[in-house]
């Protein structure tokens, strides 16, 4: 178990530490960031200038370092557009973009489970084809359109749900609606194709042998074993929302860490796409680390080895 | 005695193919009967058949279908959940595969007891250490927390037996329990359920092609062909008077009758178990059988062989080869 753990730590290191590798690359792969700093009407002093102010003039490995370094104790310097400290701007938006992925999630969840679970135990039925057919008509759904028909139904004619905003738990909700459609499909497939090899395997026929309820041969044993590769899915699902919910952010106009990331690329300011970027990137290694010890949890056999 | 179980004209069917034709069947309390064939000629489906675990392209028809007297052909999945685990039990051939891999041996075995009988966990956990103790697994409440992953094949399949026994079933039909284990490990889980057979006066439905397993345990046997009940006869009748050309050709390497090697296979009989649709008539051994003449192709009746011993064969007991060919 401890080096199952430590062996999952040390990719998810890794992974990390690729990703601030690339997060510096990419900004400094797009043109001498001094200039797009400077604006359009400086002057060549100006230029200099700002290089030496933003120690853009210095090697490219000490800069590299310098930023790890901070990066490391959570300093990602200042941003150049908002004038504030980027850790500030981030940390003030990130608890938006999670209630926002777990929102997602659990509607997404709260839906393919069920349905995959039904799905299964009707294999080959009519009900098992209609709800593929419907996950299949959601995934191929723009979230953007989706977003904005939602907008217009539940918003503007019925006038459920508030359109943007983040100012009650209510504003979550299409936006969350619409970022679920998009990790539907796949949990369901996992969830129906687990269930459906879970129900068929040996032990399942013990479950029977023994006269144990449906409920009990369902739920505890079929379900508890298609439930792995569920999780594992569902993590990333989770990694993907969170960093797909520039769309929805923007179109919801939720100041969340996505709606950063948008604004800060449109203005050029480099410190704070870094930072998003390396945040994502570590929440998602993050998530499926998670997903992997809850794995373990579940499945005996991943604890031992 | 009264019949335990009582199988009358069971058929089976998984789409156009038949895999049960007509197999009839009797058990009486504290009996074992041993059901032998060639793998494929529907021992296993006769079995699911009477526990109701059938997989659901499955269609199942009898004459006659009870158990303790009460027909089981009119209970529906919950009515027979309430016999499965209680009243009849099952273990089955593939011991890896069995136990659930993400739950300790003591809560899959707690929730039989729990299920039919209730009482608390803590009771259920007491009982399932008497029976680990009973199938002679050592220190049962150490292996009570361990997962099916950390036994061997052969505690695995203890662990089974152990778990049908929870509710004091009357009946434990067992598929093939030894087939996958290693020979040494084989006899000892026979000797086993031999055992537990005598101390508790179980009804057991045997399953297995081992002919040295059935003169050891037997006190009656049911020889099956391509989903019939060719012979059926006390083990010591059948070993000294097989009648059904298909049994004597099973017999037909056994030297001395009655004193099976253990671990001897089925006598080897050229061709394999022919599928057959439901339309078929006539013997279905015709294609394998030394003695077929044109009569194969008719109606067969069942003959006596003597007390408590039928054949389903249109040759006279007591028949020698090349002699009662005719009619
Ligand atoms: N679930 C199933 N679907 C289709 N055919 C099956 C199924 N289970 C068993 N059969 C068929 O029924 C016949 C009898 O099988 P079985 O009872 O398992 O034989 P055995 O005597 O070896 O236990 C075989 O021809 C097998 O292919
Ligand atoms: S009925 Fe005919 S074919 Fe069938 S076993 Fe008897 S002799 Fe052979
Ligand atoms: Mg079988």
């Amino acid at each position: 178990m401890l080096e199952f753990l430590a062996r999952r730590l040390l990719v998810a290191l890794l992974v990390c530490a690729t990703v601030l590798t690339f997060a510096f690359a990419l900004t400094r792969l797009g043109g001498d960031l001094a200039i797009s700093i400077a604006g359009p009407n400086a002057t060549a002093a100006d230029i200099e200038q700002v290089r030496v102010a933003y120690g853009l003039d210095r090697p490219l490995p000490l800069q590299f370092l310098e930023w790890v370094g901070r990066a490391a104790t959570g300093d990602f310097g200042q941003s150049y557009f908002f004038k504030e400290k980027v850790s500030k701007l981030i940390f003030d938006r990130l608890p938006i973009t999670f209630a926002l992925g777990l929102v997602g999630l659990s509607i997404a969840l709260a839906v393919a489970l069920p349905l995959g679970i039904v799905s299964a135990l009707r294999e080959g039925s009519w009900t098992d084809r209609a709800i593929s057919i419907v996950a299949l008509l959601g995934q191929a759904m723009p979230s953007f359109w989706l977003g904005l028909v939602l907008m217009i139904t539940l918003g503007l004619h019925l006038g459920w749900l508030p359109i943007s905003g983040t100012g009650s738990w209510e504003h979550f909700v299409m936006p969350g609606i619409v970022l679920a459609f998009s990790a539907i499909p796949a949990l369901l497939r996992l969830t129906r194709s687990g269930m459906i090899d879970a129900l068929a395997s040996d032990y399942i026929r013990t479950a029977r042998a023994k006269g144990l309820s449906r409920r009990s041969i369902v739920l505890k044993h079929a379900a508890r074993n298609a439930a792995m590769p569920v999780v594992s899915i569902a993590a990333v699902q989770l990694g993907f929302m969170l960093g797909g919910s520039i769309v929805i952010e923007t179109v919801f106009a939720l100041h969340g860490v996505g709606f950063l990331a948008w604004e800060s690329i449109s203005k050029n300011d480099f410190p704070t796409v870094q930072a998003v970027v390396l945040l994502l990137a570590c929440i998602y290694t993050l998530l499926t680390l998670g997903a992997d010890l809850l794995n373990a949890v579940l499945d005996p056999r991943l604890r031992a080895s | 005695m009264s019949r335990l179980l009582e199988v009358e004209a069971l058929e089976v069917s998984f789409g156009a193919a038949s895999a049960v034709r007509g197999a009839s069947l009797a058990l009486d309390r504290g009996e074992t009967l041993c059901l032998v064939g060639e793998s494929g000629c529907g021992k296993s489906v006769t079995a699911l058949a009477v526990m109701g675990l059938l997989a659901r392209n499955a269609s199942r028809g009898a004459a006659r279908l009870s158990f303790d007297g009460q027909d089981l052909r009119g209970l529906d999945e919950r009515g027979m959940s309430r016999l499965r685990g209680n009243r009849m039990a099952m273990i089955f051939q593939e011991p890896m595969t069995s136990l659930n891999p993400a739950y300790t041996v003591g809560s899959q075995m707690a929730e039989v007891m729990l299920r039919h009988r209730g009482g608390t966990r803590a009771a259920a956990m007491a009982r399932a250490e008497d029976l680990l103790g009973r199938v002679r697994i050592t220190s049962p409440a150490m292996r009570l927390g361990q997962y099916p992953h950390q036994l061997s094949g052969g505690l695995r399949q203890r662990v089974m037996i152990a778990m049908a026994l929870m509710c004091d079933p009357e009946l434990l039909i067992a598929d093939e329990p030894t087939t996958a284990l290693d020979v040494t490990v084989q006899a000892q889980i026979l000797r086993l359920l031999l055992d537990l057979q005598k101390d508790l006066g179980l009804a057991m439905l045997l399953i297995t092609h081992d002919l040295g397993v059935v003169a050891r345990v037997a006190h009656r046997v049911a020889v099956m062909y391509a989903g019939e009940v060719v012979e059926t006869a006390a083990a010591a009748d059948l070993f000294a008077r097989p009648t059904h050309p298909y049994t004597r050709g099973l017999l037909a390497c056994v030297p001395v009758p009655g004193k099976v090697a253990r671990g001897a296979a089925l006598g080897s009989i050229a061709g394999v178990v022919p599928r057959l649709g439901p339309g078929f008539s006539g013997c279905g051994f015709r294609d394998r059988c030394g003695e077929a003449t044109a009569a194969c192709g008719g109606t067969i009746a069942r003959a006596s062989a003597g007390e408590g011993h039928d054949y389903l064969c249109r040759l006279p007991p007591g028949w020698r080869a090349g002699a009662g060919a005719a009619p």
